[in-house]
């Protein structure tokens, strides 16, 4: 009994504070919405760490729906930072917006539960509740600003898309569920290796589309950037980091899991899924001057770069898909802190030529934010230099040489945008001053810039903290 | 002398130390009086530290035993794990390199101290950067590591170039940014191809240089793909024909430190890497595709040199001199023997000396007329004759006057073309004579003949500080010019082991007409 409770703790741990708090927060006495906010934030350290304090365990629970694994806890820990971050950097602009409401964090929590219950699922149904769980809670967070006629059509938006996504991946999950006679993961695996037919690849085809849409990889990409543009910043922020990393490991434990017997038929999806992302990506952001779209675009090009990864298969692939994200996980939120930053006397701005000068107004500021574009970029010594690096060698050693060649084209496409921001910060001169940074703020960047640059470059931390994602990977297989 | 110090991290690393320590202090210092007060004190720390760093790498080369071709100094570190470590040695091709590194960034500072005038502490920080990163990559000896030194460079650079350059700087900085980087990510996939096949044929994957030098056995056809992808990165690098256009522009925008810096270190990281890499990792393919090289090579020499002569801006004109003198480097290391191999290096070592002077020359008379138009000077050698000494030794250095260093270097890559193939020695002769017609142009120009211009009149001669920058310039080129040996001595057991390993992998026979 106890043993089963522990396996989905971490799942239960929000779904009750949640729920909890969404009762607490309703009384009408003030500042109750930032009480909700703390233990929000601490609800989630603990959920991130849930894997350590309850010393790693393992097994599968209701019925085998959802497994516990070293990969479910790495992924519920760098999810769990992530959302925690965005819950501690979103306080200043909730406040100076007036949206400092308590639902936020409530839903913010059923998200984080719903990409939990993707870390583990281990059957179609939880797959699918999963999806769901965090998508509702998304889809009104992008519209939480209802008096903002921007943020309304983001969340419209997202909403009719992601609802046709949905509807792509219930059939793929049907079809698969008539093909095999199964729901459990492990059951169908069986079926796939005896031979696969055409009506499970044509679900796995519509599985795969339905999860594209979710981590936005073109050709299902064109939600992405009127939704980053229109939905309140730390919201963006939020988006283009915990849900991506949640939906792409949730497409590598089906593509390992389920139809690891039939590689070459997947591969071919995440391959095209992958050339698209990164030339739709790059190519699309040079004509933004919106930052925020901009980072769209380049959120779907990074989700190409670690398609690449994934498509190379195997132990080596996913294990480098892994440390991509992580990277890139830990870039975004950095990045979306620095932007959050960019407020003037009259409200947030978020033009990039509104950075111009920056270096001069506010120099740790540029530092930082150049720091984070380079590293986005792939520029050594930072840290996206080493996680192109891990995510290209696999599919290297799976003989797709062509296929990186064409990444590394399409990182060099996308420089020039990067670039550009940096170009404003540092040769032009001063747009705006901005108003000084709440601590909690510049505190998130510096923690995010010290990740980037040396902290997991030194070996002490960097042998470890691979060997913990090697371990991850290889708990899928 | 260095037995137990971990001496080459202390010299790759100690400026970057200073460097962030400087930003530190001024971070935390709370008035504006206090951080203008360490911004104006920044290029005294820097120069300090630049000069401890140089008398360091003197004694390198005094401690470096050129008696043998094993790497020296070494430190192998963990670091990544997996076969990927932080590898650290030189030998005599590179310590060299090493030492012209740290001998150009002290004078760079000097001079930057009166020509640069706003934002002096970034300045600074993003010098000393750059030379943790320059001496990094002549350091390394892990084919990550030098990825990471070698790409890093690009930061500090484009900074450099775009905040303080010319009015043109922002697409200049673009135009190198980009040009480099695209060149470095094919590099980027070769290493790691490299690393996936050294796992499967040594049975552990690795990026340790002296590992693959030896033992990988890389097939002829993945050869010429690794070949070319390395050359990319390492030919815009050099550059050379026709990827040499981010250059001119690069050096026009680019303050004059900057443009020392860029023709004196940067444009050696190609000829280094090609020396270090290429030719030992794949040498069946450094064969097939020498007469590529060569061809380009004149082209480059021939064609430059015409395009150098017809520029009305100075260090337009001396950046495509650049690209000219960087032709006889390739030329000479794709002879694949000892003369051309050597000459290639002295071509380096040579290059950085004469064109890092003459972009001093040229920032000399810039401070004083804010132009750089050829057409704008005449008649400098009456209000400036110790400029006009300077400017004569100089030129005639990069002409090849014989005594100054640029001569043996030219000499030497040709008598190695001229064993392979005289018409190629032919081209690059004629390349000599072109150089002399746009170098002698030059000089006319803007130091004989009258004072056209009204403003030339009251122009002031060198300052002490620009003395003494140029001075030891002088004293370098003169020596190397009169007594090559010094170099050619250290580098010469290198070589010729470089060059005995490609014959054992090509077989003595390949290397034809030897």
């Amino acid at each position: 009994m106890w043993e089963k409770i522990i396996l989905f703790f971490p799942e239960l741990l929000l779904a009750v504070t949640a729920s909890q708090l969404l009762l607490f927060g309703v009384s009408p006495k003030a500042g109750r919405a930032t009480v909700v906010r703390y233990i929000g934030i601490a609800v989630l350290l603990i959920f991130a760490f849930s894997g350590f304090l309850l010393g790693m365990p393992s097994g599968t629970a209701f019925s085998g729906a959802l497994v516990v694994d070293s990969y479910s806890h790495f992924v519920k820990l760098v999810i769990g930072l992530a959302a925690a971050a965005s819950l501690i950097f979103s306080r200043p602009y909730m406040e100076a917006e007036n949206l400092n409401k308590h639902e936020f964090t409530v839903l913010l929590l059923y998200a984080v539960l719903g990409m939990s219950i993707m870390a583990s699922a281990n059957n179609l149904l939880s797959v699918y509740i999963g999806v769901e769980m965090q998508a509702l809670a998304l889809y009104v967070m992008a519209a939480f600003n209802r008096d903002s006629l921007r943020a309304s059509e983001a969340g419209l938006k997202y909403f009719v898309l992601g609802a046709l996504s949905s509807g792509l991946l219930l059939y793929g999950l049907s079809m698969i569920y008539g093909f095999s006679g199964s729901l459990d993961f492990n059951r169908i695996a069986d079926v796939v290796e005896d031979g696969a037919s055409p009506g499970m690849i044509v679900g796995m085809v519509f599985l795969l589309c339905g999860l594209g849409f979710k981590i936005s990889a073109a050709p299902f990409h064109m939600w992405t950037p009127d939704v980053y543009e229109g939905a309140p910043t730390p919201v963006t922020g939020f988006f283009a980091g915990a849900p991506k990393f949640a939906a792409m490991c949730l497409i590598a434990r089906v593509v390992v899991g389920p139809f690891g017997g039939i590689e070459d038929q997947w591969q071919q999806v995440i391959i095209v899924f992958a050339v698209l992302s990164m030339f739709v990506g790059a190519i699309g952001a040079l004509a933004q001057t919106n930052i925020k779209r901009l980072m769209a675009y380049s959120s779907i090009a990074n989700m190409g770069y670690a398609l690449v990864a994934l498509a190379a298969g195997g132990q080596a692939g996913v294990n480098g898909m892994l440390i991509f994200m992580s990277i890139y996980v830990i870039t975004v939120v950095g990045v979306f802190a620095c932007i959050l930053q960019m407020r003037i006397r009259n409200g947030m701005v978020e033009e990039i030529k509104d950075l111009a000068g920056l270096s001069k107004s506010n120099k740790g500021l540029a530092i930082l934010m150049s720091l984070f574009m380079f590293s986005i970029m792939g520029i050594p010594p930072l840290l996206g230099f080493f996680g192109k690096v891990y995510a290209f060698w696999p599919a290297v050693e799976a003989g797709l040489v062509w296929l990186v060649v064409l990444g590394l084209i399409a990182s060099v496409i996308g420089a020039f945008y990067y670039l550009r921001i940096i170009k404003s910060m540092w040769f032009d001169d001063v747009a705006h001053e901005f108003v000084e940074a709440p601590q909690s703020l510049r505190w998130t960047t510096i923690v995010c810039g010290l990740f980037i640059l040396p902290l997991l470059l030194l070996p002490f931390t960097a042998i470890p903290s691979q060997g913990f994602i090697a371990q991850a990977a290889a708990s899928l297989f | 002398m260095f037995e137990n110090v971990a001496i080459l991290s202390i010299i790759t690393f100690f400026p970057l130390i200073v460097a962030l320590t400087l930003m530190i202090i001024s971070w935390s210092s709370k008035t504006q009086e206090a951080k203008d007060q360490i911004a104006a004190n920044s290029p005294y720390v820097a120069l300090i530290v630049s000069s401890v760093i140089f008398i360091l790498s003197l004694m390198l080369v005094f401690a470096f035993d050129p008696t043998t071709a094993e790497f020296q100094f070494v430190e192998s570190r963990a670091w990544l794990g997996g076969g990927i470590e932080y590898r650290m040695g030189v030998d005599g091709i590179s310590v060299l390199f090493v030492l012209l590194t740290t001998f150009l960034t002290p004078l760079c500072i000097l001079a930057s101290r009166t020509s640069i005038k706003e934002r002096m502490l970034e300045y600074m920080v993003a010098f000393l950067i750059l030379e943790t990163l320059m001496i990094g990559v002549f350091c390394s000896l892990d084919l990550i590591l030098f990825y990471l030194f070698f790409e890093a460079v690009l930061i500090p650079m484009y900074i450099i170039i775009g905040v303080w350059g010319g009015k043109n700087r922002v697409y200049a900085s673009y135009k190198f940014f980009l040009y480099t980087l695209l060149g470095s990510v094919l590099m980027l996939a070769a290493i790691i191809w490299l690393y996936s096949f050294s796992g499967q044929q040594l049975g552990a994957p690795t990026t340790d240089m002296r590992v693959l030098m030896r033992e990988l056995e890389i097939p002829l056809g993945a050869q010429t793909w690794l070949w070319l992808a390395f050359f990319a990165s390492f030919a815009v690098k050099m550059p050379m024909w026709p990827v040499h256009t981010w250059l001119p522009d690069a050096h026009v925008e680019a303050p004059t430190a900057g443009s020392v810096i860029l023709a004196g270190i940067l444009l050696k990281l190609g000829g280094y890497g090609l020396l270090r890499f290429s030719l030992p990792l794949f040498p069946n393919a450094t064969m097939a595709f020498a007469p590529l090289v060569f061809t380009l090579s004149v082209i480059a020499i021939i064609y430059t040199s015409l395009v150098a002569y017809r520029q009305n801006d100075m260090k337009k004109l001396i950046a495509y001199s650049s690209v000219a003198h960087m032709g006889f480097v390739t030329m000479g290391i794709f002879a694949l023997n000892v003369q051309g191999i050597q000459g290639g290096i002295f071509q380096m070592l040579s290059h950085g000396l004469i064109s890092g002077a003459l972009f001093f020359c040229v920032g000399v008379i810039y401070d004083r007329m804010h132009t750089r138009e050829i057409a704008f000077y005449g008649g400098l050698v009456k209000q400036m004759p110790i400029y006009a000494v300077f400017l004569l030794f100089f030129t005639m250095a990069n002409v090849g006057l014989p005594g100054t260093s640029g001569f043996v270097g030219e000499i030497l890559t040709m008598i190695g073309a001229y064993q392979v193939n005289p018409w190629v020695a032919a081209g690059a002769a004629l390349g000599m004579i072109l150089s002399a017609m746009y170098a002698l142009h030059l000089y006319r120009e803007v130091v004989f003949g009258e004072v056209t211009n009204e403003k030339l009149n009251d122009i002031q001669d060198m300052t002490r500080t620009e003395i003494l920058i140029l001075t030891p310039l002088v004293i370098f080129t003169l020596v190397l010019g009169v007594y090559p040996s010094l170099v050619t001595d250290i580098t010469a057991v290198s070589v010729e082991a470089l060059i005995a390993d490609i014959q054992a992998a090509a077989g003595p026979a390949a290397l034809g007409g030897q």
